[in-house]
């Protein structure tokens, strides 16, 4: 494989993590086929933050006043020029916010396959497992033609083989025409942290679509009362406004590592597994014996939420 | 102002999942499908905006077995036009040529916003909205969980992870992939459904465009290995709630 180029993510300053995963990822396909990875980085005045993206062969960095913070627009066009100027043949993205708006932009504009959700990635570069169906399901899919982008997980891979490295040359890339951008960028806003920080409750009782509706949450504030915890939830929850977005576990929300973390209907989509599988003890409870959640948790109970819950209030 | 919402159907992930005899796909005889709840919730924002500037809201599939009743029920929560596009889709259709066969209908269509859900179960070639808007070549925002017009434009929400957000000022037309509405998406009685069924009527476009593959074949589905998996717990509920309540004093939780 001639190259692979990594698509790399910073937020005020500091690459995110999953950089990292999709750096080492990258570097082992790279070396396995003989070709060389290449480390994309688009910003404003940050050229220094090539330094620490050493496990790259290269890092190609496109300066623009316009990507001085992420912009959907002046970002998925960038990138999209950068990868035409290149053709790799494999383009690491990652399954995030910023990476659903540029590995799409990358396909349609560069002619590229796509394939989203991915957990691993061959050898050779060629065969890409796709975790579908709320991390139901593994899908598997080859390659054809003009070279694919990926959109990695986040936790996919480990980061360590991405940190560390050498200084590896960085090549200015002049940034295509962005005047006459149609989406601004404005501000970035911080999350809400009045109220319960739910990283900081050694005990979680979370819950997820299984609770049906609003008028069923009373229920587990009790629980969580007699329990001696704070109350999370999974994204559904959070999207319906039943609880407020600084209870919400996952990858848009928050990572906890509680001592003790109650997973109550709660299926365990792999955004959501991503936010609380280091927690230490995990025991959930859904009326679906093939939730994936049971694969992360220590303990399982298949049964319905309606008669467990009172009964685990009412021994407590 | 116009709306243009795509949605469409997915697997009912309630059910359990098999594999069909090929192994390249689900095995579709006892799917139940209903409407991607992203879809609902980039329904559920037109609908809002349309209740905010008396925009006019138009709902597009992709024609397929069972998509009237969806693009019934969009009208009947307030759709004013309800579009079937129409071509030789197979029972999986990739995002790619989704968003190919959409861009061919819509870009006939007036258009300010055009929305959709920021993903799906089973979009294995990548997300609809992004891919849409690059057909269209029109500038796009996803993971929104806000939108305000003001005018020509609209302030966007976009979230990232850890409960950051971004907000961005978008000059319109603009695509949006939807993450959250506003408020949860309405729900309408079937009846309500029924009683639309007789007066509205969906129209047929038929899809143009080249037919573009997903540059990528599926070579097998596989069910995730699990990962050493939980220790069931079994019993009575109050068995098993009396088994927790026993582990939690066993690690020093309780």
């Amino acid at each position: 494989m001639s190259q692979v180029f990594v698509i790399t993510e910073h937020i005020n300053g500091q690459f995110e993590d999953i950089t990292f995963e999709m750096l080492g990822k990258g570097k082992e396909v790279a070396s396995s086929t003989g070709g060389e990875l290449v480390a994309v980085l688009m910003g404003s005045g940050q050229k220094d933050l090539a330094s620490q993206l050493g496990v790259a062969d290269k890092v190609i960095y496109a300066d623009h006043a316009e990507l001085a913070n992420f912009n959907p627009e002046a970002h998925s066009k960038t990138a999209a020029a950068i990868v035409a100027a290149n053709s790799p043949k494999l383009v690491i993205a990652a399954s995030s916010s910023m990476g659903m708006e540029i590995a799409p932009a990358i396909s349609v504009d560069c002619n590229m396959s796509m394939i989203a959700y991915v957990s691993n990635i061959s050898a050779d570069g060629q065969t890409l497992v796709s975790q579908l169906y709320g991390g139901k399901m593994n899908v598997e899919s080859a390659v054809e033609g003009n070279g694919c982008v990926a959109c990695v997980l986040p936790g996919a891979f480990s980061g360590d083989a991405g940190q560390g490295g050498g200084s590896p040359a960085v090549e200015d890339f002049t940034a295509p025409d962005l005047s006459g951008l149609k989406i601004k960028f404005k501000q970035l806003i911080a999350p809400d942290s009045s109220g319960v920080d739910i990283t900081q409750q050694g005990i979680l009782v979370s819950v997820g679509r299984g609770i049906q509706n609003a008028d069923n949450l009373p229920m587990v504030e009790e629980l969580a009362a007699k329990i001696g915890g704070a109350i999370s939830c999974s994204r559904p929850i959070v999207d319906n406004k039943w609880l407020p977005k600084s209870r919400q576990v996952g990858k848009s929300g928050l990572k906890v590592k509680p001592k003790f973390y109650l997973a109550l209907g709660i299926s365990g989509a792999p955004e959501h597994i991503e936010g609380m599988k280091d927690a230490e003890l995990i025991i959930a409870v859904n009326s679906d014996p093939n939730a994936p959640i049971f694969d992360y948790a220590h303990y399982g109970v298949v049964g319905d939420l309606f008669d467990i819950i009172p009964e685990l209030t009412g021994k407590l | 102002m116009n709306i243009i919402v795509a949605i469409k159907q997915v697997p009912d992930l309630v059910e359990g999942l098999e594999i069909d005899s090929s192994g390249k796909d689900l095995d579709r005889e006892w799917l139940k499908f209903k409407l991607n709840e992203f879809d609902d919730h980039a329904l559920e924002e037109a609908l809002v905006l349309k209740e905010e500037t008396g925009a006019t809201v138009t709902a597009i599939a992709l024609n397929a077995d069972g998509i009237d009743k969806i693009l019934f029920t969009a009208a009947a929560k307030g759709a004013d036009r309800i579009i079937s596009v129409t071509g030789d889709f197979g029972d999986v259709v990739s995002s790619h040529e989704a968003a190919s066969a959409l861009a061919s209908v819509i870009s006939q269509l007036d258009h300010d916003i055009v929305m959709t859900g920021v993903q799906a179960v089973d979009d294995r070639d990548g997300q609809l909205a992004v891919l849409l808007a690059h057909h269209l070549k029109m500038p796009h925002v996803s993971v929104v969980t806000g939108v305000k017009v003001n005018g020509s434009s609209a302030t966007i929400t976009k979230e990232y992870g850890g409960g950051m957000v971004a907000e961005f000022e978008a000059e319109l037309p603009v695509v949006l992939g939807i993450q959250a509405a506003s408020q949860t998406p309405r729900y309408v009685p079937v009846a309500k459904v029924r009683q639309i069924m007789r007066s509205a009527s969906i129209e047929e476009i038929a899809a143009g465009g080249d037919s573009a593959g997903a540059g990528s074949s599926v070579s097998r589905f596989f069910k995730p290995e699990s990962g050493g998996g939980a220790q069931m717990i079994e019993g009575s509920a109050a068995d098993q709630a009396g088994k927790i309540v026993e582990l939690l004093k066993e690690k020093g939780i309780k």
